[in-house]
């Protein structure tokens, strides 16, 4: 077994135990990065120097019995996090040349507990996409292939490049984030596991602003337990981040353990969508199955509003993404190209700084907040996401968690979905709705389609109930003893 | 409802996002057929439903009004693609 087949957790162990040492766990993954990353564009930018230091100082922490929760474990950093020194783009041309002089809270988080930084991994420009093709960095590949087929396909998006690196096992585990699914469906296309926790869980200070009042930073992992050791550096409160949530961070990782004994779990008849493979509906019913016999309650539950919460979404998160991103105006920080007065330069930098995904979003949110447009739009779609929340809110009195498939299909092929925008946002119909609401929301590896590609199951909980979600999580991971790999990987 | 050339342009002029002539049809195209979809939600009845602003639930915290920090003006600086001292630098606003 190579260094790099470990898990988090098994890594840990390894390295407290003294069986290798931190720098050559680090040097194992910048190995893998090197022979790999060329092939799968995960990473847009790999900090061997800074990791290597970073493996040193952790091997002599270790030496006089300073081990935190992640001392010498080697991640990837989802270039959406502000990294102080590190230059951090957020997968667009505007930020090419930015370097912030500070570090995001969630990234400080995980240094403070001993976490090696191996680089800055790629994703859909400003976190827009589910395919990790809107990079101005050039597309992620995944690391799986279609059986006897070559044809590259997307990782998923947004964090693509995070949910590659883990899956190729060139990190042992990355940071990433979720406004529509942008965790949970790579996650799933890569057969790993990935959490948004509630929001408000982790502080979204330091990391460059989509939608903020749907963005959640959180993990993706090899295992479910590994994403629960990830997320309890990564969680806590945050004065900086004025909905960040005072309240005490448990120990996600036992919750692990738990079991599902005598817990009710929810199956909303609306995530049976028209057009869902086949192979997902057993999948899903399958994972119910594995519940029941581990001693869990299957109860049918309805979520009414399900089906407009994709519409909502491409309301609200493209308004506030005209106003977020107003402030790439070529003056402050970022790129800027040169305009004879003001106003022409504000329009040149941005013409040339974002990419068309990112204007379409602009252009569809400065629409619907404009003079006469506001109420018709966005007041009614933040009416409607008091109906999607209520829905849950009425559900979680009945049951314990629910259920369901993260994505309505597996992972597609480099540009298929490119001819139509709503066709690639239908990706994020079963995760959109715990954006909305704020719920936290995993998404667990449970099994391989027809041409060997992964599909994941979500389970979804109640606000800051992020420990039943994971009860439930590993008990279908348990179930399902998922070990299929992907083609291209790391020790293969 | 349905945009047309003029309302593209001037979008694209609140959003200060230069487009060109070319690029205006391929727009309104794509920004129709976003809206059109969107067209789904007035099958909602939303009549006495409070709308909802936030992801969470809380109040909003309020913090002291003190200054906490500052004096970095470097720092503050650092990215400016073009500054003269202390100050960014754009051209002349002002004749």
């Amino acid at each position: 077994m190579t260094l790099t087949d470990l898990t988090l957790a098994e890594a840990r162990d390894g390295l407290r135990a003294k069986r290798f040492s931190a720098v050559e766990l680090t040097e194992a993954y910048l190995a893998a990065i090197e022979a790999l990353n060329p092939k799968l564009n995960a990473y847009v930018l790999v900090t061997g120097e800074g990791a290597r230091a970073q493996a040193a100082a952790a091997d002599a922490a270790l030496a006089r019995g300073d081990a935190r929760a992640l001392t010498g474990i080697p991640l990837a950093i989802k270039d959406l996090f502000c990294t102080e020194g590190v230059r951090t783009t957020a997968g667009s041309r505007i930020l090419e040349p930015f370097v912030p002089p500070y570090e995001s809270t969630v990234t400080a988080n995980l240094l403070r507990d001993g976490a090696i930084f191996l680089g800055k991994a790629n994703m859909d420009e400003f976190a827009m996409g589910s395919s990790n093709m809107t990079s101005a960095f050039g597309p992620v590949t995944s690391p799986w292939t279609r059986r006897g087929d070559n044809r590259p396909l997307v990782p998923g998006g947004s964090s693509g490049g995070s949910a590659a690196a883990v899956s190729a096992r060139i990190a042992l585990g990355a940071t990433a984030t979720d406004t529509g699914g942008s965790i949970r469906q790579p996650a799933s296309f890569c057969g790993i596991a990935g959490i948004k926790p509630t929001y408000g869980r982790c502080s979204r200070w330091g990391i460059v602003a989509f939608a903020s009042s749907l963005d959640q930073a959180g993990p993706v992992a090899r295992t479910v337990e590994d994403a629960a050791i990830l997320l309890g550096s990564m969680s806590g409160f945050d004065a900086k981040d004025s909905t960040s949530a005072d309240v005490a961070v448990p120990d996600f990782a036992a919750a692990c353990r738990r079991g599902v004994k005598g817990l009710r779990i929810g199956v909303p008849r609306e995530y049976r969508s028209e057009g869902m493979p086949a192979e997902i509906e057993a999948l899903w019913q399958q994972g119910l199955g594995w519940l029941r016999e581990q001693g869990a309650e299957i109860v049918d539950v309805s979520l009414p509003h399900t089906k407009y919460g994709l519409a909502t979404y491409y309301i609200v998160a493209p308004a506030e993404a005209s106003s977020n991103l107003a402030r790439y105006d070529g003056v402050r920080f970022g790129a800027r190209t040169a305009g004879e007065d003001l106003v022409a330069l504000y329009e040149n930098t941005r013409a040339e700084g974002f990419g068309a995904e990112v204007k379409r979003r602009v252009l569809i949110g400065t629409y619907v907040l404009s003079a006469g447009y506001y109420d018709a739009y966005y007041l009614k779609a933040q009416k409607v996401r008091a109906l999607i929340l209520k829905d849950f809110t009425d559900v979680f009195a009945k049951v314990d968690a629910l259920v369901t498939p993260t994505a309505p299909s597996a992972a597609f092929a480099q540009g298929e979905k490119m001819d139509d925008p709503i066709k690639m946002y239908l990706n994020d119909v079963f995760t959109v709705p715990a954006n909305m609401s704020g719920i936290p929301g995993l998404s667990v590896p449970a099994g391989l389609d027809a041409q060997g590609l992964p599909l994941g199951l979500q389970v979804l909980g109640r606000p800051f109930d992020e420990e039943t979600v994971f009860a439930v999580g590993a008990a279908l991971e348990r179930a399902a003893g998922f070990t299929a790999l992907p083609g291209i990987r790391a020790g293969a | 409802m349905s945009l047309d050339p003029a309302t593209v342009r001037r979008i694209a002029k609140l959003a200060r996002i230069r487009v060109d002539e070319a690029q205006v049809e391929a727009l309104r195209t794509d920004l129709n057929s976003i809206l059109g979809w969107i067209e789904q939600l007035n099958e909602v009845d939303v009549d006495g439903v409070e709308p909802l602003t936030g992801g969470t639930q809380m109040a909003l915290r309020l913090r002291e009004d003190v200054v906490n920090d500052g004096g970095i003006a470097d720092a503050v600086l650092g990215n400016a693609p073009d500054r003269n001292g202390e100050y960014f630098a754009v051209p002349k606003v002002v004749e």
